[in-house]
């Protein structure tokens, strides 16, 4: 019996280390190394803090670095902002069937690849799009606006292509709350904002943290949204290390801006998760 | 004389900072129907799950057949389980659920068919075996789980509260049903339970666990009538109980605090011991004795309160001039009809049926 | 304020009003780009110039329908094939990680737990790029020690498969996990005490158990692989996966072919979804 358990042991821990080993941990290693290197006046390979010294000298790294972190932020909240009435709508206010339908509508348009998705609003918002072509042909304007390319939209898109990641958690926590818990509030003679802001917020918390955790995380990676929906000012950080990779070629400078972006993104999750009391393993699942 | 099919010596076990099975020895003979009858947290499935093989003993020895099993692996031993859940395959049908243990010996398929047939016909369930599981009534579900065991023909079939989850009706039934089946089978039935009733119902030998040992291996009528210690007094039917004095030795006679003397039986060895507790069954206490009933003890009683339940009629009544209450078993002939609250009624009991025991 | 308090008719209307005009957000840039790949015009925008089939149809030479446009069809053979591999992969070790995190005990076990959770929090760029940085420092590697070239190390179709596999494993364990847990552990100890062994028990209760989440997770990571765009971006080689290219295209100016092969998207994975949906609710019933 034993022998039996050592076995098994054996077999399911080799594959998933083999995974975390070779596919996380040395990548991740190795992530740092190169961003500890570079090139001297001889092009030798050394040991250099340049890559680093060169991020927060040039202004426009920097600059982006900031812009990226505080916008990946602001989606997170307007994401929240715009999700929780329709995850609280869904399961505690609309009747028993129409809430299954309800759901299932609301996560279709996210199996569907986020390019799909992205494309849609550019075919929209753009100038010669569709939203300027009825505005028009309706007479409420005479000449076509461009409203895609700025900050707006790219929020906008950033928004959009994150609400399942905030609405799948919410309401697997709204779900699991007894609605006599907020009849016997009202019953005590709680007011609505009250009965919000102590008893389902506080109850929706480990949705609302694991949801945000997930959607900052994908603002913060997010490539296709910015670049198509952005305008040329709408800089995001994964540009610059995308230019850096496939434009200029400078792997250890690419490197060394994708390890910044990690540790922002870890130091930001972990702060979130110490202020609300959180463990990763119970956000997650 | 045949070799018992289990034997246990000086089994223990022992978690961290505390002892579920103190030392244990017994022996359960072929072809019994063996109870171990115990309050929650006895110690009763902890020794279950040694005897199966999912707990390894802390000391001690367990053989079945007389071979040492102590350390065998689950599904090596010839011993088969019945769940307290049922533990039945929720993804195979009645037929793989039964058939499940013969595959795992390589049975043929044509034998493991016959068998499994058989067995259905055995248990009521024949033209079952398609159904799935989640169709089967409560009742049914129980078969197939008894079914799935008996069918390997195990040396020991242990059984861990299987009707506990059962409604009190079929729960009736199925005691009758369990032991009827195992006269049929044969096979040694170890039964685990906490309800006296159906220990007693359905048993050979029971043995009443407590703290993790045995206060008594018996029959259910011994068990009954000549408890050993006041545990099982106490535990297995109902009693009244009244903490009393001895005012002689022998013959025995105690004092009630109220004092009423009465002449009593000594359970077990009373150690000189001068605080007692009276144990008096409320089927033993007799209603308006006959004057020609001699060497009977005498009371008076005040009826408090009749608590009708059919067949289990029952009288709250307060004893001689104290507020002492006690419960008496109303005959069912129609003999006591009469009997309202506040009456006052002669009684009687047997000194036979007054034990003591150290309090 | 909610279904069973008495209703307030003020807060009723402008919540209804709210959701109405969040399904319109929701679903107005699909139902567009699906009504524009029937459009016969070319380009993707209004006005309607009629039905056509042309951008799923036409052989040339104005224009070319998607059932004939070399590049897109590969892609997404391209992709089928990437998604097919990660699935098989992720699912086999994701269900490993799931009996070795719930049902084995070994010293550091919340650790590598919480290991295998990071993939998930780490942004898809930052896995793209370092396991491009590790496959190629091993080729360097490999090439100067032993003077082996090993096309796997540059990027190509298996190194994005690699890539997608690193974090798609952790989604996929999670769901096993999840469903693992319900497990009902005395149906193991059942069939060891009829005498099964260790990897009967798994082969004939558990794997049987965690069928719906193992084909769940399975279609799941199918359409996350097939939709992957940031950690393949930096692994792709001459193999261009369907998301890829269809950034290029949009990237340097679009046709209505775009709207065409995202209307297939769009149908397909719905009916997957649905598929998915309805096993998922029969299995809820059992």
């Amino acid at each position: 019996m034993k022998n039996h358990i050592r076995l098994s042991l054996y077999i399911f821990l080799t594959p998933v280390l083999l995974w975390l080993l070779l596919l996380i941990v040395i990548p991740h290693i190795e992530l740092l190394i190169m961003s500890l290197k570079g090139t001297d006046d001889l092009g030798d390979p050394v040991w250099t803090l340049a890559n680093y010294r060169h991020f927060f000298t040039e202004q426009i790294y920097w600059y982006t670095f900031v812009r990226t972190a505080v916008y990946a932020m602001l989606t997170t909240v307007l994401t929240f902002v715009v999700t929780f009435p329709v995850a609280f709508y869904i399961t505690k206010v609309v009747s028993v069937r129409l809430s299954g339908f309800l759901t299932i509508v609301l996560l279709m348009p996210f199996w569907v690849s986020e390019l799909v998705r992205v494309y849609g609003w550019m075919i929209l918002l753009r100038e010669s799009g569709v939203i300027n072509h009825l505005l028009i042909s309706s007479g409420l304007m005479n000449t076509p606006i461009e409203m895609l390319y700025n900050d707006i939209s790219m929020m906008m898109g950033l928004v959009y292509t994150s609400m399942l990641f905030m609405a799948v958690p919410l309401i697997s926590s709204l779900e699991g709350m007894d609605d006599s818990i907020i009849e016997a509030a009202h019953d005590l003679g709680a007011s609505p904002p009250t009965i919000f802001c102590k008893i389902i917020i506080p109850y929706a918390a480990p949705g609302i943290t694991s949801g945000s955790i997930v959607v900052f995380m994908l603002a913060l990676g997010n490539y296709l949204t910015p670049t198509l929906m952005g305008g040329k000012n709408s800089l995001w950080f994964t540009e610059q290390i995308y230019n850096e990779f496939i434009a200029s070629f400078n792997w250890n400078q690419g490197a060394a801006f994708g390890f910044l972006l990690l540790a922002l993104s870890s130091i930001i999750i972990w702060a979130g998760l110490k202020l609300t009391r959180q463990e990763l393993g119970r956000a997650l699942s | 004389m045949n070799t018992p099919v289990l034997q246990i010596q000086n089994l223990r076990k022992t978690f961290a900072d505390f002892t579920a099975v103190d030392t244990l020895n017994f022996q359960v003979e072929e072809g019994s129907f063996f109870s171990i009858l115990g309050p929650s947290g006895c110690g009763k499935t902890t020794l279950l799950r040694m005897i199966a093989g999912f707990l390894e003993p802390s000391s001690g020895t367990l053989l079945i057949r007389g071979k040492d099993m102590t350390t065998t692996p689950p599904n090596r031993r010839p011993v088969n389980l019945v769940f307290q859940n049922l533990a039945l395959f929720p993804m195979m049908n009645v037929h793989e659920n039964i058939a499940f243990g013969l595959r795992r010996q390589g049975l043929a398929g044509r034998e493991i068919g016959q068998k499994v047939e058989a067995m259905l016909e055995r248990v009521h369930l024949s033209g079952f075996g398609k159904k799935n599981i989640s169709q089967l009534s409560g009742g049914q579900k129980q078969r197939v789980a008894i079914a799935r065991s008996l069918v390997l023909e195990p040396s020991l079939l242990l059984l861990d509260e299987p009707l506990g989850a059962l409604d009190l009706k079929l729960r009736e039934q199925m005691k009758i049903e369990l032991k009827k089946l195992q006269e049929e089978v044969g096979t040694t039935f170890m039964y685990i339970t906490h309800d006296q009733s159906e220990a007693l119902v359905m048993s050979d030998q029971v043995a009443v666990m407590n703290k993790g040992t045995f206060e008594q291996i018996d029959t259910p009528r011994n068990l009954y009538s000549n408890p050993a210690t006041s545990f099982v007094a106490g535990f297995v039917g109902e009693t009244n109980i009244l903490p009393v004095q001895v005012a002689s030795r022998r013959p025995l006679q105690v004092a009630t605090s109220f004092g009423l003397q009465l002449h009593a039986t000594a359970g077990i060895d009373l150690n000189d011991s001068d605080s007692l507790a009276l144990y008096i069954r409320p089927e033993s206490i007799i209603l308006e004795p006959s004057d020609s009933m001699k060497h009977i003890n005498r009371f008076l009683l005040t009826v408090q309160n009749i608590l009708f339940d059919g067949s289990n009629t029952k009288l709250l009544a307060t004893i001689a001039e104290s507020d002492h209450e006690f419960t008496v078993a109303l005959p069912q002939n129609q003999q006591f009809a009469h009997i309202a609250k506040g009456d006052h009624i002669q009684a009687g009991v047997h000194p036979e049926s007054c034990r003591c025991f150290v309090r | 304020m909610i279904r069973t308090l008495p209703p307030h008719k003020g807060y009723t209307l402008a919540f209804r009003i709210y959701i109405v005009l969040f399904y319109l957000f929701l679903f107005a840039p699909l139902i567009i780009t699906c009504i524009l790949a029937f459009n016969d015009s070319n380009f993707p925008s209004l006005p309607w110039k009629g039905f056509t089939l042309d951008w799923f149809m036409a052989d040339g030479p104005d224009r070319i329908g998607l059932f004939h446009d070399r590049s897109n069809l590969s892609s997404i053979v391209v992709s089928a094939q990437t998604a097919f591999w990660v699935s098989i992969l992720s699912v086999t070790v994701g269900t490993m990680g799931a009996f070795l995190f719930e049902q084995e005990e070994f010293p550091a076990k919340r650790g590598l737990y919480f290991l295998a959770l990071t993939p998930l929090v780490i942004p898809g760029v930052i896995l793209g790029i370092s396991i491009l940085l590790t496959a190629n420092s091993l080729g360097i590697y490999f090439e100067d020690t032993f003077g082996l070239d090993i096309p796997l190390l540059r990027p190509s179709f298996w190194l994005v498969v690699l890539g997608q596999f690193s974090f798609i494993t952790t989604f996929v364990l999670l769901v096993v996990s999840a469903r693992l847990r319900k497990f009902d552990p005395s149906l193991e100890e059942a069939a060891l005490n009829l005498g099964a062994t260790r990897f009967e028990v798994i082969r004939c209760i558990t794997l049987p158990f965690l069928r719906p989440a193992l084909i769940g997770s399975g279609a799941v990571a199918f359409l996350m692989s097939f939709e992957n765009f940031n950690t393949t971006l930096f692994l792709v080689g001459s193999e261009t996966t369907l998301p890829i290219n269809l950034y290029l295209q949009v990237r340097d100016g679009s046709t209505p072919i775009i709207n065409a092969v995202s209307f297939l998207l769009i149908v397909s994975t719905s009916i997957l979804a649905v598929i998915n949906l309805v096993a998922g609710k029969r299995e809820n019933r059992e």
